[in-house]
């Protein structure tokens, strides 16, 4: 009989008390099987989870366990459970990216992240939901229906990262991997009330992720704390011979500035409210708990300074020419000839026509829009008035957070405009579902690290709002500091995590 | 599509019309690993069994640099006298095609990583040798892509085949892509132009010995772009580019023949059409390749997932060091050195035995005598067995000691044939062969002397000839000595013995 609450406690909790053994790593991991068979049915329930491996997840927690018990040094999360995006290869089960075109592939090899975590004893509990080759702020566009939110069933967990964000808030998991290209860790965060981080472009390596972007790509910690999320973050980080992009550079300590943080000292440290993200288009119960947040901010001891980025209102048409650009490259693999699906080979028909109507019939809306958007983007007259001009808007971005790193140490804004919104409601309008990505997207465009920390319930939906922190590039450890120090705050003035608001699933 | 009219003659067009030729190589690198992943570049492997999830192109997989095909790439680019970028990136060559595993090439586009170079070629001319400058446009790497088999079809092509295999045991191997920029020389060397820059480069490569540049394996590659304009104008006219063609031979084949059909189109009023068409070793020409309604359009952009490759000056500078004497010096100071004429040292170059030459002076021969061995009896045992030179059985350290016992008199010419004979036929060295064929010159006076004087007693009136002064008789006794001696004495040492005997 495992303890029921199991499953509610940090991750930190956890590895402690593995580490101790007052509960063992198979007690633990059991109690999160048991969790995701109660809450996570496809048809009624989250849906976070595309495949649950609960044998080897059991396998593996009982390695750990026996591991103690020889009194071999356990690393930090070991034993602890983890939800992992199903765009990160596994060896041992199926990646999809949430693609049909990739149902049922197995990879031949593991993600280095996927190695690293193994490596620390992390137990991968299965494969979570998301947006088809996270192209998406809502999860519906997986080929295999939509997660929901724990907050309101009927609404979105947020994407691409959906199935992790959803696996967090409704405690089927304490740790879970995101990928964000355009905010899909740190949207999907705010919308459940989690954390996401999304480190600096190159602090944590992309081989074995399957890409959506290659330039704006990056792999991060999600948690329901930000200390959890330090300790994932330090397991995952660093450079790797295997990805030329990664950064060959000492990870920032953000254990430790989590650990800081969490003193609820902020002083000496300067925030930028930037002044171009908020106004029209922004929830009034999002506007509301923003900026009570950067007041707790300001209470820790910070100096808190309005900032102008003004190429920010650019960033979301270059972002919308880049990606695609990138992703019509990108997704040119998909063509039935060496893995995934394969449609009408029946042998008379040629190997072009086989690759047409397996893209046909295996890509999503969403892909295709923007595949043939990319494809346009890049074509011989166009190139210049489209690609090249994107890049040079991405330049300018990056410059305006150089010149405001200038003045200060970290930037704040919302994560997103809005709480999360009903399942359907922006399906038929993708620059609706776009302007999601409104705040996060200048950090994918320049590279540096990006947070968002849950700061509240809006008062009209009484559903969460995040936090967006905004640090330079490899100073991810600043937003453990502000994270930590705002979430100790907010944690002791609510009488507890938001997340002890989630309604318990019904049947659970 | 055969050619219904007779194409006119070379001379014909000549006349009337200015070649402009831009040859494009691609160079396979003989480096261990491929482009971007750790898999083996090995020629001949069981198919499919070279690769990994980077070469395959499976999702997730992440190219990284071979730092060995950059240096390869530089030091090129220094041979060919181009500039070395400061700063260059990979990009992206987008197209589906079934052996490309990512369905778009890692290669180079407007920014190669050597540019704007030079080398020079000489070639024959009724007025002598002529040497002629060709510009380098560009140099720059990329990947192989994987290799199609069709199966079922009459020709090994796609068309008619029932389905075809993939192997992407090449994919992914570094090339480096040699551009000209255009030729226009003298309209009659055109051809032997086009053949020697080819040769040139090929010896260029082999001598950095960044790759074997086998033609005949496909580890050089050649595509020839042909143009023709009026005599005397300047605007350029419609280019074809004729692929893959691989060997020397054939580059001037297919030059001369592409002139001549391009004249031919002209002639009848039609215009030449830009097109890719495939060479035909057996027939000696070309063929339309796949005419497309619009230009293929490779949607370039930089490749993301790697970052520009910045070669330090010093590093250049350093690489520039490592760089062999350029062929072509090497050759004239060769020539020098020897004292060949032109001609000896054309035979000698495209026997492709000027290095065991070499080899072989260094042994200790003379220049001559190198030479003798090497282009006569090694090259005809070497030619009937398909051989390379190099293979025929004989090293240059052998072929130097037959020289020495020549020297030494220890053998004449027609005893050191038969111990050259012997050392490719597998017996041994020099020394081993002369001993076990018995073949030194009888050096012992006695015994000769023995031989000389029945020669004299067989012979009596040719004696008495040579008494009454008639020198010329002489031959007939050495005659008889020698094929009592077999052919082992010294003719020199058995006309003195002799006239010492008949004119005491």
């Amino acid at each position: 009989m495992t303890e029921p609450s199991l499953f509610r406690r940090t991750a930190a909790e956890l590895a402690d008390s593995i580490a101790s053994g007052e509960v063992s790593a198979v007690e633990v991991a059991q109690a999160h099987v048991e969790r995701i068979a109660a809450v996570d049915d496809a048809e009624t329930g989250v849906h976070a989870f595309l495949h649950v491996d609960a044998e080897r997840a059991l396998a593996t927690a009982a390695e750990v366990d026996a591991k103690r018990a020889a009194g071999e040094r356990l690393g930090p999360l070991a034993g602890v459970p983890l939800a992992l995006k199903d765009v990160v290869t596994t060896a041992d089960m199926p990646t999809t990216a949430g693609s049909k075109i990739l149902e049922g592939w197995q990879p031949p090899y593991d993600a280095t992240i996927t190695r690293k975590m193994r490596e620390a004893g992390i137990v991968i509990l299965g494969k979570t939901n998301m947006d088809e080759f996270a192209m998406g702020s809502s999860t519906e566009n997986s080929a295999f229906g939509p997660t929901r939110n724990p907050w309101d069933l009927s609404r979105i967990p947020g994407g691409s990262g959906g199935g992790s964000s959803a696996a967090l808030a409704s405690f089927e998991a304490p740790l879970a991997i995101g990928t964000d290209t355009g905010g899909s860790i740190r949207q999907p965060a705010a919308v459940t009330g989690t954390v996401g981080i999304k480190p600096t472009y190159g602090g944590v390596s992309r081989y074995g992720l399957i890409a959506c972007a290659s330039s704006l790509d990056q792999a991060g910690p999600c948690a329901r704390t930000v200390l959890d999320a330090a300790l994932l973050h330090q397991v995952i980080a660093g450079h790797d011979p295997l990805d030329s992009t990664s950064i060959d550079q000492p990870v920032p300590d953000v254990v430790a500035a989590a650990m800081r943080g969490a003193d609820g000292d902020l002083a000496g440290l300067r925030v930028g409210v930037v002044k171009e993200l908020g106004g029209e288009g922004y929830q009034a119960g999002v506007e509301a708990r923003f900026t009570e947040a950067v007041e707790v901010l300001g209470k820790l001891g910070a100096e808190v300074v309005e900032v102008s980025c003004p190429h920010f209102v650019y960033a979301l048409p270059a972002y919308y020419l880049i990606l695609p650009s990138e992703v019509s490259s990108n997704l040119a693999r998909f063509d039935a000839m060496r893995f995934g699906l394969r449609i009408g080979d029946d042998g008379a028909r040629s190997a072009e026509e086989v690759m047409n109507l397996t893209r046909g019939a295996g890509f999503g809306a969403e892909t295709k829009r923007r595949i043939i958007l990319g494809t346009y983007a890049l074509s011989s007259g166009y190139y210049d008035a489209y690609y090249g001009q994107a890049q040079k808007v991405r330049t300018l971005v990056s410059r305006d957070f150089d010149v405001a790193f200038e003045q200060v140490d970290v930037l704040v804004s919302p994560t997103a405009p809005t709480t999360a919104f009903p399942i359907g409601e922006k399906v038929d309008d993708p620059l609706a579902m776009y302007k999601n990505d409104l705040c996060t997207i200048p950090s994918n465009l320049a590279g540096n690290a990006s947070a968002s920390f849950p700061c509240g319930l809006a008062g009209e939906d009484g559903l969460p709002v995040g936090l967006h922190v905004m640090a330079p590039v490899l100073a991810d450890d600043r937003l453990y500091r502000v994270g930590a120090a705002l979430e100790q705050a907010l944690v002791s003035e609510w009488g507890g995590p938001l997340l002890n608001k989630v309604p318990e699933p019904a049947g659970s | 599509m055969p050619t219904a009219v007779a194409l006119p003659s070379f001379s014909d067009v000549i006349a009337r019309f200015d070649p402009v030729m831009g040859m494009e190589v691609h160079v396979e690198l003989g480096t261990i690993t491929k482009m971007f992943c750790g898999c083996s570049t090995e020629f001949g492997g069981e198919p499919n069994s070279q690769v990994c999830p980077t070469c395959l192109g499976l999702p997730g997989a992440l190219p990284a640099v071979n730092q060995t095909a950059v240096e390869s790439a530089i030091r090129i680019g220094l041979a060919l006298n181009c500039q070395i970028a400061e700063h260059c990136r990979f990009a992206r060559k987008n197209y589906f095609y079934p052996d490309m595993p990512k369905n778009f090439q890692i290669s180079q586009y407007d920014e190669p990583i050597a540019y704007d170079g030079w080398t020079e070629v000489t070639v024959d001319t009724e007025d002598g040798p002529r040497t002629v400058h060709i510009g380098i446009e560009r140099a720059h790497m990329e990947e192989d892509t994987g290799k199609s088999l069709h199966v079922g079809g009459a020709t090994g092509r796609i068309h008619g085949a029932s389905h075809s295999l993939l192997d992407y045991n090449r994919a992914g191997i570094p090339l480096i892509e040699i551009v000209t920029k255009p030729i226009e020389v003298e309209p009659e060397i055109a051809p032997a132009v086009a053949r020697a820059y080819v040769s040139g480069l090929r010896d260029l490569i082999r001598a950095l010995g960044v790759s074997d540049a086998r033609m005949e394996l496909g580890q050089m590659r050649c595509d020839a772009n042909v143009s023709l304009k009026p005599s005397g104008t300047t605007t350029l006219g419609t280019r074809t580019e004729t692929k893959n063609v691989n060997s020397l031979r054939s580059v001037e084949r297919a030059v001369t023949f592409e002139i001549r059909r391009q004249a031919s189109v002209l002639d009848a009023g039609e215009t030449v059409i830009q097109e890719t068409r495939h060479w035909h070793e057996d027939t000696g020409e070309t063929t339309s390749g796949r005419v497309k309604e619009e230009a293929e359009d490779y949607r370039y952009f930089p490749e993301p997932d790697l970052v520009p490759v910045a070669p330090s000056r010093d590093w250049v500078d350093q690489l520039r060091t490592t760089l062999p004497e350029p062929p072509a010096a090497r050759r004239a100071r060769l020539q020098q050195e020897w004292n060949f004429t032109d001609l000896e040292m054309r035979d000698v170059v495209n026997a492709g035995a000027a290095e065991l030459i070499e080899e072989t002076i260094v042994a200790g021969s003379d220049a001559a005598g190198a030479k003798k061995w090497w282009l006569g009896e090694i090259s005809r045992t070497a030619n009937e067995r398909g051989a390379p030179l190099d293979a025929a059985g004989i090293t240059p350290v052998d072929v130097a000691r037959v020289e020495t016992l020549i020297k030494e008199g220890a053998l004449n010419d027609k005893l050191a044939r038969q111990v050259v004979e012997g050392v490719l036929a597998g017996e041994g060295s020099p020394d081993q062969v002369v001993e076990a064929r018995g073949l030194a010159i009888v050096s012992d006076e006695s015994a000769l002397g023995t031989a000389v004087d029945e020669a004299i007693a067989g012979q009596p009136d040719v004696a008495e000839k040579i008494r009454g002064g008639n020198m010329g008789a002489v031959g007939a006794l050495i005659g008889a000595v020698m094929k009592a001696t077999r052919g082992q004495a010294d003719a020199k040492r058995v006309r003195e013995l002799i006239l010492e005997r008949l004119n005491s």
